[in-house]
């Protein structure tokens, strides 16, 4: 078996002077699951994401509860629904642009430029490689040497305005105590908005740029106690972000479902005080 | 032959460990083309596997430590029989050597001021270790590696060549020494690429030897396959002398099973942190064997050894902590005698003598060491131990301060030069051994090629008789026979060494393992080898079987000749230490009437070690030295008359 | 316990090769490179592999069974069933000398790229003073034992023998990080990780990581924080405008 007998010039683990193997990977393990079950949670995510965005109905529960999906809710469109903008309406009302428009991209572009997820896509989607030592099908690779994937170094700006989004879904999962006619009221609904913030705060702050910003740059630790220590705390949440990117997937769809059957009149919120 | 490739260098070193590429540094930082040849790739060498650490009195944990103390130390570790000259140079130039290395990029771990922490090892008075966790033997190989590669840099930025002035020929291997044959002075080597087998002349005034150890020789070692005496070997053939053979390190705890790690050191604080030795038959057998110079220091029930983890001051500690020399004895007889574990060991505990958290805890590198090579979880079973060849103090005769060997030309530094650690080493000593004699036969070696008036010529019949000796195998005198199998010979020789010049040793056995070696001898001559030259092991290991032959004759030969017992040499048949024997060295050499090219016999002479120089001596006092030494010799110390 | 298994190893060299069947008495406790060990010894003893310390701890026994990268003698015999056949084939992404055995001078030549350790000029040895906190990091990739499973399994150089020349691995990637957040060194490594040693190739895909037999986290303390470097002089006009601002009161 010759490399030319596969039809494509002898490349990668092919070039000659390696050993000539003739499988091209000898893996024997089902390698191919951990990047199927990535693109499959991936794709799930965005189908649900994208429909959401773009239903502007059912995103404001009881009268309190705002799904992440539209906060800060900016457009006019917002007004539907009377007590769901915190921060003013100015978007245009117009079936293209979500009502929540102005974090949306940011959001977007936070997990897309995150070092986790460019692994998860890298690997499951563009199959650059599909798993360790399973040669990938491209003849050419420049890494992130090149527009667009030179983008990626632009995460931290990224994060920065997701610090600024976890802020305003904080704001919402405080608000949401408040009821416009029974005051203070805790419903299972305020549970899960408030599950669903730390979570997200968990992802956020555990981002390797945050770990970079808050003391990785520094050479010499000693001189910082304070970044150092943050560097610390940080770093032993970094070494779980992995685990945060997909948790909160989950609980951003869940809080999502959850405001929205409420919202229909699917389920009723179960009050547990007030 | 025409395939022969050809160097020329000022120094060519041998061996790429710790002491060899140190003293390439030296070599090539004075100035001298310098080629480093070694059989492994470039910084795979044996120094990796160092852990505890690197002994230099640098003070840093306590100021009161000084150059003195060490080398008491070490003069007491060796039981007085060390190059006293040679202990003397390592004590005062180790600290400065550890700093050098720091300005190369070791990075060592830290005090609380940001020196370097310095951690306590058996032998040594005060913490004197520079270490990184237990990983500092591969921070010093990866440091000097780097500094190679920095002046290879340097000469880059000059000359538009990284190998210019200094070269590393890795998976190479050298087979002779090549002499003048007019004068017998070093005039370079023949050796091999493991890579294609082709040949390589390398013509050189001066050839330093740091080849490391002879573990290979035995079964059961922590030592890898490069042991293999080469350094011993090539000196001896070529005319230099080897003193001290006889002593070997046994270190007690070594695994025994299963096979996959047989040798592999268990460290010593297992026991020091509660690990007990038992048998088969569940006996804390160590009660047992305190000898009688140890009467009272160590406890003599369970109950008492065991309270002694918790409140040192008012119990006497376990004998499981006997020095090593002891509780390798007592675990050999215990096996010996029938009461061994399933696979020739004994136990020890750990696991049922505090919790699994506890021992993760504390044991966080053996922990893993178990789990990870030997499925073994030790905190739930026993680990099976015995002892294991750890090391050799003996070794090529040396200049203290040159490293020069009895041959012109030749230089010897680290595992593979004797005399720096006596009868038997501290741990932590081989490091800064490495180092501070590395450097010192660099030196050694630039100055005698600077002093020379002439490059001695390589003798052209050495050069076709190496290349002879070295294809052999191909075409063994056996002719159609089946010819020995390299593999099944290294196995009984392994085995004869590890039987009968092992541990505990004795004239009957000795003597018959010189007849098994004769037979061995003899039997080598017939090796063959299947396929081509080509990356071919069989080959490499049966020529370096030769080395290990000679060497193994050299261990058995001295040992059998110290009737005595000190420190790496025990005989079951002379248990006593004798001062009479402690001013007498065994050299080795070549026995001048034996022509035979393959595996030469050799010869054992005592001669006297140079008194030690009165400064030196007067560090001791004078009840110390009266354990070691005779009445006459320490007439002159001003402690006054002996009693 | 004992029982015959079945070994497909690679033999050949440079112009060929192929994988071979052995039947082969395997132990209990035993790893693959006692099994090679004992193939050599009985039926193949010209049968060419690289070992050395047979403890995890020189690197040397590196090659890729059933397809993964792995030291030979970090891979228990346990973890396979007695009728698994075990395929050990050398590294695929240096050019094979014999057998199991490859030309890794590819990683040599790396290494020399890298500009070696520059302390302040003013220092003496024995003056260095480093807290244990500065150099922990660093101290964490020199536990790499150089076995070039990393640089093997990297898809940049494996999948892609043209990128060779202008990537230098994740291994001297993370020798550079190492210099980077040492404390005493004083030369500036970033630009030159970017521009000259490949940094931004690296697609972070961690296979690096997965394969280390040192658990080195390598993508994540070494080559991200890199990047981020990277990121902080070329990409980053915030820190840019902050460096310029305190350049100028300075």
């Amino acid at each position: 078996m010759t490399t030319a007998a596969r039809g494509v010039a002898a490349r990668g683990v092919d070039t000659p002077g390696r050993a000539q193997v003739p499988a091209r990977r000898l893996r024997s393990d089902r390698w191919w699951l951990p990047p199927a079950a990535t693109a499959a949670g991936l794709l799930a995510f965005v189908v649900y994401g994208g429909v959401r965005a773009f239903q502007q109905q059912y995103f404001f529960a009881d009268e309190r509860y705002l799904t992440p999906f539209y906060s800060p809710c900016v457009s006019l469109g917002c007004a539907s629904e009377p007590g769901a903008a915190h921060f003013g309406m100015f978007l245009p009302d117009h079936p293209l642009i979500p009502y929540a428009a102005l974090s949306l991209p940011f959001l977007l572009g936070f997990r897309l430029t995150c070092y986790y997820y460019r692994k998860a896509y890298y690997r499951s989607i563009w199959i650059a490689p599909a798993a360790c030592a399973v040669p990938e099908p491209h003849a050419t690779y420049t890494g992130e040497t090149r527009f667009p994937l030179i983008l990626q170094n632009a995460h931290r700006y990224f994060f920065y305005v997701a610090l600024l989004v976890s802020l305003v879904n904080t704001y919402d999962a405080i608000v949401a105590f408040r009821h416009p006619t029974d005051g203070f009221v805790v419903g299972v609904g305020n549970l899960v908005l408030l599950v669903n913030v730390a979570l997200l705060w968990l992802y956020t702050v555990s981002c390797h740029s945050c770990r970079h910003v808050m003391g990785g740059r520094l050479t010499h630790f000693s001189k910082h106690p304070v970044r150092y220590w943050l560097w610390t705390r940080i770093s032993a949440l970094n070494t779980r972000h992995m685990l945060f990117a997909w948790v909160t997937l989950g609980t951003l769809v869940l809080t999502d479902l959850y405001v929205m059957l409420v919202a229909r009149g699917t389920i009723t919120d179960l009050r547990l005080i007030g | 032959m025409t395939e022969t490739e050809r160097h020329d260098y000022d120094v060519l070193v041998i061996g790429a460990g710790g002491a060899g590429l140190r003293a390439a540094i030296e070599a090539r930082e004075r100035g001298l083309r310098t080629a480093i040849v070694c059989k492994s790739l470039f910084g795979k060498a044996h120094t990796v596997m160092a852990e505890g650490g690197c002994a230099a009195a640098m003070g840093n944990a306590n100021s009161r430590d000084s150059w003195q103390v060490h080398f008491r130390d070490t003069m007491r570790g060796g039981k007085f029989l060390n190059s006293w000259r040679m202990a003397e140079l390592h004590a005062k130039e180790a600290p400065d050597r550890v700093w050098e290395l720091e300005s190369w990029g070791a990075l060592f771990d830290r005090t609380a001021d940001g020196r370097i922490s310095q951690r306590n090892f058996g032998g040594h008075t005060y913490p004197r270790l520079a270490h990184v966790g237990d990983r500092t033997g591969l921070e010093l190989i990866r440091t000097l590696q780097q500094r190679i590669v920095a002046l290879q840099q340097a000469d880059h930025a000059e000359t538009g060549d990284y190998e210019a002035r200094l070269r590393v020929f890795a998976e190479c291997t050298v087979t002779e020494l090549l002499t003048d044959a007019s004068t017998g002075a070093v005039a370079g080597a023949f050796g091999y690429w493991r890579e294609s087998g082709r040949f390589v002349v390398f013509s050189a005034p001066a050839v330093v030897l740091a080849t490391g150890g002879i573990g290979k020789s035995f079964q059961v070692t922590s030592n890898s396959w490069e042991y293999t005496g080469d350094g011993q070997a090539l000196a001896m053939r070529a005319g230099a002398s080897l003193v001290d053979m006889e002593f070997v390190q046994f270190h007690p705890t070594g695994m025994v099973w299963p096979p996959s790690v047989k040798g592999i050191l268990v460290t010593e604080g297992v026991r020091g942190d509660g690990g007990v030795l038992k048998n088969s038959d569940g006996e804390r057998f160590m009660f047992g064997y305190v000898p009688d110079v140890f009467t009272g220091q160590y406890a003599q029930s369970e109950d008492e050894a065991d309270r002694w983890y918790e409140d040192q001051e008012n119990n006497r500690r376990t004998p499981d902590l006997l020095p090593r020399d002891e509780v390798a004895r007592a675990i050999n007889t215990e096996v010996k005698e029938g009461r061994g574990s399933e696979h020739g060991g004994v136990y020890l505990d750990i696991a049922s003598r505090m919790p699994a958290a506890e021992i993760q805890r504390r044991l966080p590198s053996m922990y893993h060491q178990f789990k990870e090579l030997a499925d073994v979880d030790i905190t739930a079973e026993a680990m099976e131990v015995g002892p294991t060849c750890h090391y050799v103090m003996g070794g090529i005769a040396v200049d203290p301060d040159t490293g020069a060997s009895t041959l012109p030309g030749l230089y010897a530094a680290g595992e593979c030069a004797g005399g720096m650690h006596g009868s038997n080493r501290l741990g932590g000593n081989s490091l800064s051994d490495l180092l501070v004699f590395g450097r010192r036969a660099g030196l050694g070696a630039a100055g005698y090629v600077a002093g020379l008036a002439s490059r001695p010529p390589v003798d052209e019949a050495g050069v076709d008789a190496a290349a002879a000796m070295a294809l052999a195998p191909f075409d063994p005198p056996s002719g159609d026979l089946p010819g020995e199998n390299p593999y099944a010979l290294h196995a009984e020789l392994q085995q004869a060494m590890n039987d009968l010049v092992g541990i505990i040793r004795t004239e009957a056995e000795m003597t018959a393992a010189l007849d098994r070696l004769d037979e061995l001898r003899t039997r080598v001559r017939d090796v063959a080898v299947e396929g081509h030259r080509q990356y071919n092991p069989g080959w490499h290991l049966a020529l370096d079987l030769r080395n290990m032959l000679m060497v193994g004759e050299a261990v058995a030969s001295s040992a059998l000749r110290r009737t005595e017992s000190r420190g790496g040499h025990t005989r079951e048949d002379y248990p006593a230490l004798d001062p009479q024997w402690r001013h007498r060295v065994l050299v080795t050499r070549r026995a001048p009437d034996d022509p035979d090219p393959v595996v030469p016999r050799v010869v054992v002479e005592e001669a006297e070690r140079d008194p030690m120089r009165p400064d030196l001596l007067e560090l001791f006092d004078l009840p110390e030295l009266e354990k070691y030494y005779t009445a006459p010799e320490l007439v002159t110390h001003p402690g006054g008359e002996p009693a | 316990m004992t029982h015959t298994g079945r070994f497909r190893l690679w033999r050949g060299d440079a112009e060929g090769g192929a994988l071979t069947d052995f039947d082969v008495e395997v132990n209990d406790g035993e790893v693959v490179l006692d099994v090679i060990h004992r193939i050599q010894a009985t039926q193949a003893p010209d049968l060419a592999v690289r070992w050395n310390c047979k403890a995890g701890k020189c690197g040397s026994c590196s090659a890729e069974i059933d397809g993964r990268p792995r030291l030979m003698c970090m891979t228990r015999m346990s973890q396979f069933a007695p009728q698994d056949v075990v395929t050990v084939t050398p590294m695929r992404t240096f050019p094979v000398i014999r057998d199991l055995v490859t030309d890794v001078s590819f990683n040599y030549a790396k290494a020399r790229e890298v500009p070696a350790f520059t302390p302040p000029a003013d220092l003496a040895p024995g003056e260095y003073r480093m807290a244990q906190a500065d150099v922990q990091r660093s101290q964490e990739f020199r536990k790499c034992i150089e076995c070039f499973l990393c640089q093997d399994v990297c898809h940049v150089v494996r999948d892609h023998e043209e990128n060779k020349p202008a990537f230098a691995g994740p291994r001297f990637l993370m020798r550079i990080a190492e210099l980077e957040l040492h404390p005493l060194d004083v030369a500036d490594r970033v630009p030159a990780a970017q521009d000259e040693h490949g940094l931004g190739l690296c697609n972070i895909t961690k296979c690096c990581t997965d394969v280390c037999p040192e658990g080195i986290k390598i993508t994540d303390n070494a080559l991200i924080p890199m990047k981020e470097r990277v990121a902080d002089r070329r990409y980053d006009p915030v820190v840019w405008l902050g460096r310029t601002i305190r350049r100028r009161r300075g």
